[in-house]
């Protein structure tokens, strides 16, 4: 089997591989350069817990091929905290203990990060239907959704 | 309680017979960390991404194992032949049922594990590989030619019971049946629970209801398919990595399946993304071990959620019968109930927790009870969340839904009436000691929920739901840190926020802040035998001997300020964190810290540390009741939930974010499995809905806030009055929301999940029979 040379940028660094065309970016992820904060809890697009963000669009990495990285800019977990400051959505995932076994949490901070940065003012039925892709089987989503109204209330200065 | 079902013959736990300790009312009323809500120690890697779950270990030259399963749901296997597979470049070991010897202990779980004479289930493992790509594991499986011998299949529980179904074992003859039967059956058992006289019961009615219920196998869902990393070396040491529950039974398991002394094989539990009972078993877990003992080299197995649905452990799908008698002013004279349920391809259906459960909220003078515990082609079950439970508390509490309509009384008023407290026989035996379900039931009244008002095609439902809870083996350390902080391990996996529950406990006994605590969990090596994290039971056992470690600790302490003192040790007491003088006669002098004393250990006898290990019991039962009101399209059938509370008694809350989080939890869990969640089967005995798409478990689109109320009704044996609280909240849902649904659409729902199709089929049904 013959390798893809891939060239693409993953939370704004450079990075080169080589995988194979049947590799998913989650394996790629995963398998080849060592980031596990995204999870394989389906494989078919249903649960989020590998959510990434590609040029900036919320993407189930599980979805897209390792090789169609070429020449994107990726955002993943493990990009979203800037050294020991958390972002918004983290700190107050934590202070809401809005995740059990934080399986998903990961995802679903992608994911909320994401929304924000589309629309800094959701209603609660708006951030239900957009973390509707991200299934938590733990917490019955309430803490969860408090987090993001809080992170957002938080991120508009309110 | 909780029941592996690996155990054969599970303890049959009774509350209050001989707690471990008592209730400290005097402590309990001065916590100073106790019921905070603090950051959980782990949640700074969770939101990270940088926790390691089960399929995030790597070891060094690791191969990838797959496993190949049976596409048949009942066949005898005659031959296997891996010899092509072996060829293959990059193949480093092939394993079959020829390499696992027999094993009395663990029939059942070895025979699942890898199948035997037999394929019983769709997905049943019949062979694994372990190579050096997933795309050689996988071209290898192709390469394995297995020569099946397809058989009659059944999957249904009524269908499995009956004379002329397929049988899947020539060896089970059912038990607790009189005389024994002659001929092998699917019916594993039947077991009876109650007391008094039925007949007399239901001749004192004036109202009897009695209903046939259905309700669809669920499962678990959690969110981490299973996943481990094995390693045996060449002299039989060997390491496993894996999402576990619990990772000494793993370790006994496995050992014993593989043959090799327990103190070779050292097991550490990773992360767990969720389990809710089902992964309190082994799957890969002996599967990777033995690859790995034949490749000699580490290996790999993570399940496809493909794989999970079809070859881990659900829960029982039932078949019901319930019959209530009342009298007009609402004295519930008579219960009876028949419960069968099958539990997959081996026995262990929790019908007996469920016949157990059924009645348990309600002090009866005339109750019995009926299990059957049923084998089909579907996977071996394995425990989720207060298991059986759910099933037969939707069946009970939906005719005494139904009962306090026909004789015009409120059904909390009905419950209360009746309501199990403390010294009431239970319907299973043994008196009830202090519990909390009248409290629950006068908050559900109490709460404003209860006197909302009401939409068009809305209706509201309310029920309560028993959880017995367990005690069991348990084994901590603590240990004191030189530099005054505190080290716990625990061997408990944490599933949900317990070492946060462990650190609170350890902090307020050793009167030190609760950052200056960190607990982790330990692996297999480094302590004495823990069950597993099952039955609702950590926090009440691990956390007990959390408490009684820093006791230990404290002990040590005092004695160490002592000697410092030059002072008996009877003349130190501990207070807020520090040893102090206990009155004036012991003599005048400054206040030593924990971290003064630690600092100075190595002079004045060494480390010092606090241990306990001992068989939890008093884990003192578990009551809720659940108010829902939910919302029924008339056009579709699809139901909507608009609010939900759960009020249920725990005990005392350590850290109450995370008892909430329980609750929120299994009621969602509830909602799933009574609107949607079901598992599938066609006529040719294979599952249809075998994903996340088709096997639809709630989003958070599907939700309302689901609101909490916690009781608290201490616990007599527990030091803090601790109750678990994990798995009671997900029985009542299924009745609430079923008492819910049958009111908005004016028609009884008897089957579960009550999908669009099923519950328009019942209002068209209904209008036809109104006409």
């Amino acid at each position: 089997m013959s390798g893809i040379h891939v060239s693409t940028k993953i939370n704004g660094d450079a990075v080169e591989y080589v995988c194979d065309v049947e590799e998913t970016l989650l394996d790629v992820l995963r398998d080849k350069l060592g980031m596990t904060g995204s999870k394989e809890g389906c494989a078919s697009g249903d649960c989020g817990a590998c959510s990434v963000t590609v040029d900036g669009r919320l993407t189930c990495s599980c979805l897209m091929l390792g090789a169609e990285a070429q020449g994107r800019e990726i955002g993943t977990i493990e990009g979203i905290a800037k050294g020991t400051e958390l972002h918004p959505v983290q700190q107050k995932i934590l202070d809401n203990a809005a995740l059990q076994c934080g399986v998903c949490t990961p995802g679903f901070v992608v994911a909320a990060k994401a929304l924000l940065e589309k629309k800094p003012d959701p209603t609660e039925t708006e951030v239900r239907y957009w973390l509707a892709g991200n299934l938590c089987r733990c917490t019955g989503y309430d803490k969860i959704i408090r987090a993001v109204m809080d992170a957002a209330a938080e991120m508009r200065g309110n | 309680m909780a029941r592996n079902p690996d155990a054969d013959n599970a303890p049959v736990k009774k509350e209050i017979e001989s707690p471990t300790s008592k209730y400290d009312a005097e402590k309990a009323s001065s916590f100073k960390v106790v019921g905070s809500r603090p950051a959980r120690p782990d949640g700074m890697d969770k939101v990270t991404g940088r926790a390691r779950f089960g399929a995030d270990m790597v070891m060094p030259g690791q191969l990838v194992g797959l496993i190949l399963r049976s596409p048949h749901p009942h066949a005898v296997i005659k031959s296997i032949d891996s010899s092509e597979a072996e060829a293959l470049s990059g193949v480093k070991a092939v394993v079959t049922r020829d390499d696992f010897a027999p094993n009395d202990d663990h029939a059942d779980v070895l025979y699942n594990i890898m199948a035997r004479e037999k394929a019983l289930y769709e997905g049943h493992a019949v062979a694994a590989v372990a190579a050096t790509s997933r795309p050689v594991a996988r071209k290898a499986l192709k390469l394995i030619k297995i020569d099946y011998d397809i058989l009659p299949h059944v999957t249904d529980v009524d269908e499995a019971m009956s004379p002329n179904a397929p049988v899947l074992h020539d060896d089970i003859i059912t038990k607790g049946v009189n005389p024994a039967p002659t001929k092998p059956s699917n019916v594993v058992a039947r077991s009876e629970f109650g007391h008094g006289d039925i007949d007399a019961g239901f001749a004192q009615a004036d109202e009897i209801i009695e209903r046939s219920f259905k309700t669809a196998a669920t499962h678990q869902g959690y969110i981490e398919p299973h996943a481990c990393v094995a390693n045996v070396g060449a002299d039989g040491m060997s390491e496993l990595w894996c999402c576990t529950q619990g990772h000494f039974h793993v370790r006994q398991v496995c050992a014993s399946l593989l043959g090799i002394d327990v103190s070779r094989l050292r097991v550490t539990a990773s992360e767990i993304g969720g389990g809710f009972g089902g992964k309190t078993t082994v799957f890969i877990e002996p599967v990777a071990l033995a690859l790995s003992r034949k490749a000699g080299r580490p290996v790999k197995i993570a399940m496809t959620r493909d794989e999970v649905f079809k070859a881990s452990g659900p829960t029982a799908s039932s078949s019901m019968n319930v019959k209530i008698g009342v009298t007009k002013d609402g004295r519930i004279t008579a219960g009876y109930g028949e419960f069968r349920y099958q539990g997959g391809a081996f026995a262990g259906a929790p019908a007996d927790f469920g016949a157990m459960s059924a009645f348990a909220c309600y002090a009866l003078d005339n109750v019995k009870t009926e299990a059957y515990d049923v084998v089909t082609n579907r996977p071996k079950g394995a425990a989720y969340r207060a298991p059986g439970a759910p099933m037969s508390v939707y069946a009970v509490e939906s005719v005494v839904d139904e009962l306090a309509a026909r004789i015009g009384m409120d059904p909390i008023d009905l419950r209360l009436k009746n309501a199990a407290k403390e010294g009431a026989r239970s319907s299973y035996g043994p008196k009830f000691g202090s519990c909390g379900l009248v409290e629950t039931l006068e908050a559900a009244k109490a709460h404003p929920h209860y006197s909302a008002s009401l939409g068009p095609n809305q209706g509201r439902g309310i029920a309560s739901g028993f959880w017995f809870n367990f005690g069991g083996e348990t084994c901590s350390n603590l240990n004191i840190n030189a530099d005054g902080t505190v080290t716990i391990a625990v061997g408990t996996p944490d599933i949900g926020g317990s070492r946060a529950s462990m650190c609170i406990m350890a902090a307020e006994e050793l009167g030190i802040p609760y950052d200056k605590v960190r607990a982790i969990v330990a692996d297999t090596s480094a302590l004495g035998y823990n069950d597993t994290t099952e039955g609702s039971r950590v926090t009440f056992s691990s956390g007990m001997a959390v408490i009684k470690a820093s006791q230990q600790a404290v002990t040590e302490m005092c004695k160490r300020a002592a000697m410092m003192w030059d002072i008996p040790a009877e003349a130190v007491t501990w207070e807020d964190g520090c040893a102090k003088p206990s009155g004036p006669n012991a003599g005048d002098f400054e206040p030593l810290s924990l971290a003064e004393i630690a600092a100075t250990a190595g002079k004045t006898g060494g480390p010092i540390a606090g241990h306990h290990e001992y068989n939890a019991d008093g884990a003192g039962v578990s009551f809720g009741t659940h108010i829902v009101d939910t919302e029924v399209d008339p056009e579709t059938g699809k139901v909507d939930i608009i609010r939900y509370t759960v009020i249920q008694d725990a005990g005392k809350a350590i850290h109450p974010d995370y008892v909430e989080g329980q609750f929120q939890g299994g009621a969602a869990q509830g909602i799933g499995w009574a609107l949607n969640e079901e598992y599938i089967y066609g006529d040719d005995g294979k599952l249809q809905n075998a994903g996340f798409l088709d096997y639809r478990m709630p989003v958070a689109s599907d939700l309302p806030m689901i609101d909490t109320v916690i009781v608290e009704v201490p616990n007599p044996g527990h030091p803090y009055g601790v109750r678990g609280v994990g798995e009671t909240g997900i029985v009542p849902p299924l009745a609430a929301i079923a008492n819910g649904v049958s009111a908005a659409a004016g028609v009884r729902m008897t089957e579960l999940p009550m999908s669009p199709p099923r519950v328009l089929k019942a209002i068209d049904d209904a209008k036809v029979a109104a006409e």
